[in-house]
Formats: C-alpha cells, sequence, structure tokens
C-alpha cells in the first residue's frame, strides 16, 4: 500500500459528513460509527507503521500528491500529503488516544441528548488534526489548522445553553484566530521571500535567504504556535476551554489542538535552526510557560482546571526543548508523546470520579474517592507518578532528557533554561500531589452516600448548591477500559521510546540530531531532578495529607496564590491592553462615523432641504407677484442687452 | 411728422399697461392692460416697418393681432368661470397655486 494516505484524514471526516448530514436517522448507531471511524483510521495508521519499518531510513517518507489546487501564475500549490517519520508518530497518537477517547466518550456522554453531535464533531477534530499534520505544504497545514481551531469552538462550546461554555467556545476562538494571523502572515512572507509554500520548497531555499527575513518567518511562526498550544502570551484560552465536555479536554490537550504548535515548530525546524534569533524567542516563550502554567497549577481549586494549567506547563517544555534545536525536537516529540499519553490518562479520570460526582469539579469537594473509584485511582495514579517523571513511568525519559538540554545549551542561557525546567518539574510535583491528595485521599468532603466521616472532623458538608447528594461509585467499563489502556501506554510509552535513543534515531532524518555537551555528567541532573520533585511532593504532602481542608478557598492567602488564583493576571492583562483601548477605538470610530461620515452626508441633505425650504416661499400664488419677476427679469435681459451692446 | 414719436407713445402705453397689470387686482382690468401692452408692441412694429421700408413689421402686427384674439377667448373663458365659483374677479384671490 503506497498510496491511500488520503484515507487517514478521509474516514473520520466521512465519520463526520454521515453523523451530521444524516441528522436523527443515525442518532441510534453514530456514536459506534465514529468510533469505528476513528478505529479505522488508527488501522490504517498502524499499517503505514509496519510498513514504514520495513523500509530504508532514506525511502520511509511517503508523499502522495492528490490534485492541482492553486494553479496562480507565481503560486503552484498541490494538495499533496506527505507522511514522514515525524506525521506518523502524530498519526498513531492522535488517531490512537483519539479512538480511545471516542469508546470512553460513548459511556460519559450516555445520557447526552445531542450525543450525535458530539461524536460527530470529535470526528471532526480527529480530520482536521489529521490533515494539519500529514499535509505536505504550509497552505494544507493551515487548512487543518484553521479545522482544528473550528471543532475545539464547537466541542468547547457544546454546552452552548451554558452562557459560561459560550463566552470560553468564543474566547479560544479569538485568541485562536490571534495566532492564526501569525501563521497567515508566516505563509505570505515564505511565498515573498522563497516563491513557495510547500515543506520541500521552503527549506531548500532556506539556506539563501537573509538572516532577517528567516527570522521575521520564525517569529510568525512562533506566534501561531503560541496561539494554538496556549503558551505566553496567547494562553488565556485554555482554563476556559474546560467549559467543554471532560473527553473533549482531554481530546484538546493530549492528542490534538495544543500539540499542533509544537508540531508546527518542529516541522519548521529548518527555518529556525537558520534563526538564533527566533529560537532564543521559542525557548523564552516555553521557559515563561512552564512556570505560568505550573504556577496557576498550584492554586486552582477545580480539577479539570488544575489539570488544564498543567498542559500549558508540560506544553512549555515541548516548546523549551524545541527551541533548542536539533539537541531538542527529538524530545520535544518525545515529551509530547508521553504527555499525550499521561495527560489523557488524567483528564480522563478526572472526567470519571466527575461521573461519579454528579459533575462536581470542585476538588474541596471531594476526598477520599479512592475506595468508592479504584480503577480511576490506580489509572490517575499512574498518569500522576508519569507526569512527575519518577522511574521508570514514561515522563521521566521525555522530561529528563529534556532538562538536560536545556542545561546542555550552554552558558548562561543553559543555566536559566536548566535552573526553570528544574524548577517547573519541582512545581509539577507539588501540585500534582495537592490534586492526588485532595481527590483520593483524606476525608470524605462531600455530602451523601459513604460519606463516613470519622470524628471530631467538623462539621456535615455543606449542600452542593443544586442540592444534589454524591453517591461516588466506579464508571462503566466502557470508560474504565480506554483509561487502563492509556495508563499502560503512560507506564511503558517513556521506555519503548527512550529505548536506545529510538525515537530519536527515528526522527533523525526529519530534525536532524545533536548530542548536548554538559558539563556534568547526566546522572548529576537525574538525581538533582528527582530530588527537586521528591521535595514538591514532600512540601504537598506536608501542607495538604492529614490536614483539615477548608471547604471554601482560603481568602487570607498570600499575594501571589491570589494571582494563581487569577491566571496570574493573564485576563486582566488582555483587558487591559486589548480590550478597553479596543473598544475606546471601535468607540470613537462608531463616534466618528455617526458624527463625520453620516453628519456630512445628513447635513448636506438638511441643507438643501432647508434652502428650498425657504426658496419656494417665492411661490406665493399671486399672479401680479410672477408679472413683477417677469418685468423685471425682461428688463434685466434687455438692460443687459444695451450694457453689453448687443443690438 | 417724426416716426419716431410714435415709439415714444408706444413706450408710453406699454408702460401704462405693464403698470395696470401689477397694480389692478380686478381680472378683467388686467386683462385690459394686457391688450393695452400688445398693442403698444404692434404700434411699435408698425412704426420700425415704417421707418426701415419694409413688411416685416407689418405682418408681425397681424400675427400678434391673431394672438391676441385667441389669447382674449381662452382668457375671458378662464376668467368667466373663476367668477362663477368665486363670486369674484380678483387675481389675488386665486391664489391657491403656491407654497
Amino acid at each position: 500500500m503506497t498510496g491511500g494516505i488520503w484515507l487517514l484524514p478521509a474516514l473520520p471526516l466521512l465519520g463526520a459528513s454521515v453523523l451530521l448530514l444524516g441528522g436523527r436517522r443515525t442518532d441510534r448507531w453514530g456514536h459506534l460509527f465514529a468510533c469505528a471511524m476513528a478505529l479505522a483510521s488508527f488501522a490504517v495508521g498502524v499499517v503505514f507503521f509496519a510498513q514504514m519499518l520495513g523500509r530504508d531510513t532514506a525511502d520511509r517518507a511517503l508523499s502522495e500528491d492528490l490534485f492541482s489546487w492553486l494553479p496562480a501564475a507565481g503560486l503552484q500549490v498541490d494538495f499533496g500529503l506527505l507522511l514522514d517519520q515525524l506525521s506518523i508518530c502524530f498519526v498513531l497518537l492522535i488517531t490512537g488516544v483519539g479512538s480511545l477517547i471516542h469508546i470512553y466518550s460513548v459511556g460519559y456522554m450516555k445520557d447526552d441528548v445531542a450525543k450525535r453531535r458530539f461524536f460527530a464533531y470529535l470526528n471532526l477534530f480527529l480530520a482536521a488534526m489529521l490533515l494539519l499534520v500529514l499535509a505536505d505544504n504550509y497552505l494544507g497545514l493551515y487548512v487543518g489548522w484553521e479545522g482544528v481551531g473550528l471543532a475545539s469552538y464547537l466541542l468547547i462550546g457544546f454546552w452552548q445553553f451554558k452562557p459560561s461554555a459560550a463566552t470560553a467556545a468564543k474566547k479560544a476562538f479569538v485568541v485562536n484566530r490571534v495566532g492564526d494571523m501569525g501563521l497567515v502572515v508566516a505563509i505570505m512572507m515564505m511565498f515573498a521571500t522563497f516563491g513557495s509554500i510547500n515543506f520541500s520548497g521552503v527549506f531548500a531555499a532556506a539556506d539563501g535567504a537573509s538572516e532577517s527575513a528567516v527570522t521575521a518567518i520564525g517569529l510568525a511562526l512562533l506566534l501561531a504556535a503560541c496561539g494554538k498550544s496556549a503558551q505566553v502570551p496567547l494562553q488565556s484560552w485554555l482554563g476556559d476551554a474546560m467549559e467543554g465536555p471532560t473527553p473533549v479536554s482531554a481530546l484538546i490537550h493530549a492528542a490534538t489542538m495544543v500539540t499542533a504548535g509544537v508540531y508546527l515548530i518542529v516541522r519548521s525546524n529548518v527555518i529556525f535552526d537558520l534563526a538564533p534569533g527566533a529560537q532564543l524567542a521559542v525557548v523564552a516563550v516555553g521557559a515563561v510557560t512552564l512556570l505560568f502554567g505550573a504556577i496557576i497549577g498550584c492554586a486552582k481549586d477545580d480539577i479539570k482546571k488544575a489539570l488544564a494549567a498543567s498542559t500549558m506547563s508540560q506544553i512549555g517544555y515541548m516548546v523549551l526543548a524545541a527551541g533548542l534545536g536539533p539537541a531538542g525536537y527529538a524530545f520535544a516529540i518525545m515529551h509530547l508523546l508521553t504527555h499525550g499519553f499521561f495527560k489523557a490518562g488524567l483528564f480522563l479520570g478526572a472526567g470519571s470520579v466527575m461521573h461519579g460526582m454528579n459533575d462536581e469539579t470542585d476538588m474541596r469537594r471531594y476526598g477520599g474517592l479512592r475506595a468508592f473509584m479504584p480503577i480511576t485511582f490506580v489509572t490517575f495514579g499512574l498518569g500522576y507518578l508519569a507526569i512527575l517523571g519518577i522511574p521508570p513511568f514514561s515522563g521521566y525519559f521525555s522530561k529528563d532528557k529534556i532538562i538536560e538540554a536545556a542545561f546542555g545549551a550552554g552558558g548562561t542561557e543553559g543555566i536559566v533554561l536548566g535552573t526553570a525546567a528544574l524548577l517547573g518539574a519541582g512545581i509539577t510535583a507539588f501540585y500534582m500531589t495537592r490534586v492526588m491528595l485532595l481527590t483520593f485521599f483524606g476525608t470524605p468532603r462531600w455530602r451523601g452516600e459513604h460519606a463516613e466521616r470519622p470524628e471530631g472532623t467538623g462539621a456535615e458538608p455543606a449542600e452542593r448548591p443544586d442540592g444534589t447528594v454524591a453517591h461516588p461509585h466506579e464508571s462503566p467499563g466502557v470508560m474504565t477500559w480506554p483509561m487502563i489502556l492509556i495508563a499502560i501506554g503512560s507506564v511503558t510509552s517513556g521506555a519503548i521510546l527512550a529505548f536506545g535513543g529510538a525515537l530519536q534515531h527515528w526522527l533523525e532524518p526529519v530534525v536532524g540530531a545533536q548530542h548536548p555537551d554538559l558539563a556534568v555528567p547526566v546522572w548529576v541532573i537525574t538525581v538533582t531532578t528527582l530530588v527537586v520533585v521528591l521535595a514538591g511532593v514532600a512540601v504537598a504532602y506536608r501542607q495538604y495529607a492529614g490536614q483539615k481542608i477548608p471547604e471554601v478557598a482560603p481568602a487570607a492567602v498570600s499575594p501571589l496564590t491570589v494571582a494563581a488564583r487569577k491566571d496570574l493576571y493573564g485576563d486582566a492583562v488582555n483587558e487591559a491592553v486589548f480590550m478597553r483601548p479596543g473598544q475606546h477605538l471601535t468607540r470613537w470610530l462608531g463616534y466618528f462615523d455617526g458624527r463625520g461620515i453620516d453628519g456630512a452626508v445628513s447635513g448636506l441633505t438638511a441643507a438643501i432641504a432647508g434652502s428650498s425650504a425657504r426658496i419656494r416661499r417665492l411661490q406665493t400664488g399671486f399672479v401680479r407677484t410672477y408679472a413683477l419677476y417677469m418685468f423685471a427679469g425682461a428688463g434685466a435681459v434687455a438692460a443687459t442687452m444695451v450694457l453689453v451692446g448687443l443690438r | 411728422m417724426n416716426p419716431e414719436n410714435y415709439l415714444y407713445l408706444s413706450a408710453l402705453l406699454f408702460t401704462i399697461g405693464a403698470a395696470g397689470v401689477l397694480v389692478r387686482r380686478n381680472a378683467i382690468v388686467v386683462f385690459m392692460c394686457i391688450e393695452l401692452m400688445l398693442n403698444a408692441s404692434n404700434l411699435a412694429f408698425v412704426t420700425f416697418a415704417r421707418m426701415h421700408q419694409n413688411l416685416d413689421g407689418q405682418v408681425f402686427a397681424f400675427f400678434t393681432m391673431v394672438v391676441a384674439a385667441a389669447e382674449v377667448v381662452v382668457g375671458l373663458a378662464i376668467i368667466m368661470t373663476i367668477f362663477r365659483t368665486r363670486r369674484s374677479a380678483s387675481v389675488d384671490g386665486a391664489n391657491l397655486l403656491r407654497y
């Protein structure tokens, strides 16, 4: 099978079309059809992967020209697909984890009235993301990029009857548009500089271009990546995106959407390698975001928002690695893949907890759930160990390598980046331990069945605002099996990918490779990282284990906590810098339009109407007045003729 | 006799006619003043024909008389109709057609 790459995005697209166009007729079997399409796409991906393994390194990349897309004079774009070592990693992650999330959603969305629509959007999401990673030119990538944006909008706002969900969807879409403009500008600059927007054409011509042009393109691409991957300064949409159903959060955070920015940077590695300035911006964004997200994660009481902040932070690691050049690309992808597993596992676990707790998301109302949800507890726990980077779980292999690569950047930059990454690992350990302890350990802080509390632990918890009581229970098999499979992935994927540098060698033809020179032996960094992580765990344990957890977040806290609860003032900055001046600008423009332009037009008409109203007073209706005018006129004509000598 | 005197008479008659049109209210009188102006111009035509020794002015005077006769027919009919409806022949009374 050499052709047929198009099947990968086409199958989920078919699923989405059938479900959306088929209407209510597909209600009964639509969700199963969507799962089948996702699994079929995964099967095709596995077949391609197996074939790719069988070929020599040099001919592993497959490309397929489907049709001539834009045959304009200077711009020839063919709609082509490219399946190389980098794309196949994404294809397997997207379709594999995506399929598991589809299956999980069958259980999670069982009672939702609009289940069919939900599955149609999920399939659309997969199709758009697959198109994004398979396109062999930037324009095709852009189509997938926008498709992902659309699908995320539809899914975040899936419960659009909730105003908060509708607002969150709009916010995600608008913030993403800012990044999309970066991609548009980058594509235009590529065409102006290189005369081509195919990957092959751009990368071949990039060597000859001036550094300033390449840097400008790199910065525009970075802006695009910031939007899609929720990096500072375009990070604000990610926390609100938690308004969507939990499987959507898992899909956005693990398999699709936020990984697109990392893909874009790694795919454009040729451009970034030639532009040290742009690379520096990339590592700066990555380092800032990984700390930014981690700090926010420490203060969130909403389990999904804590995990969302954690995604921001982990993507920050990937962007940081991608900015380090050939030394980091492979580790960025490795962390992306392992993160795809453990973050999907964490989100599915969070969804399972919510499923058992009447959609309660406030961790202050959880507690002691490990007894009631053993499978969720174990799978979530494995994801927790993986994100912490405890050996031999997957996060250890990818995150440690990124910290090593950061230190390996050399000089002051290496020390700053390495310290940031190391600190981020410690904070990650703190907030993830907090999530674990608040959710699964301690005394029950909810009202309902099984909430037997030891003597002397205070009063009965307050009722929930909607008056329901929780009866925590394990989720059905259709939800737990995907969680178990993903948990297995979180445990093993790191070791498999890192074994003998497997992923590094696999990606070398696409992204190159380079071994960092470290000033200290590798084991020193590994041990230091582990010590920092364990310190983070210990601090969280001391603060939350065995302590009484207030039901309402305490108000008397440090300024840093206050800031972190408000997403480090991300929204406030956006409001002050963009929203309010924008409002002023539009108000002023409205005023100018109303008073200036409309004023000129209506002023002219008013002047004409007013003067004609006065002039018509001449029509008195008195015949003798008219006769006087006629005599006066005739007299004037005669006098003129005499004066100018017309005889 | 110097024919220029006829021109002076013509100008005098025309001025009397014009003044009558402007100052009198009675439609019949206004009408008669218009006739006076027409005949003043007829006189001027005939005088100029005499002065220039050709017949153009004479012919024009006939045309004027024909037009004046036709005008009298139409004008008197209008005045009669207005008088019947309004019981007045004042030209200032019929001022409905205005702004």
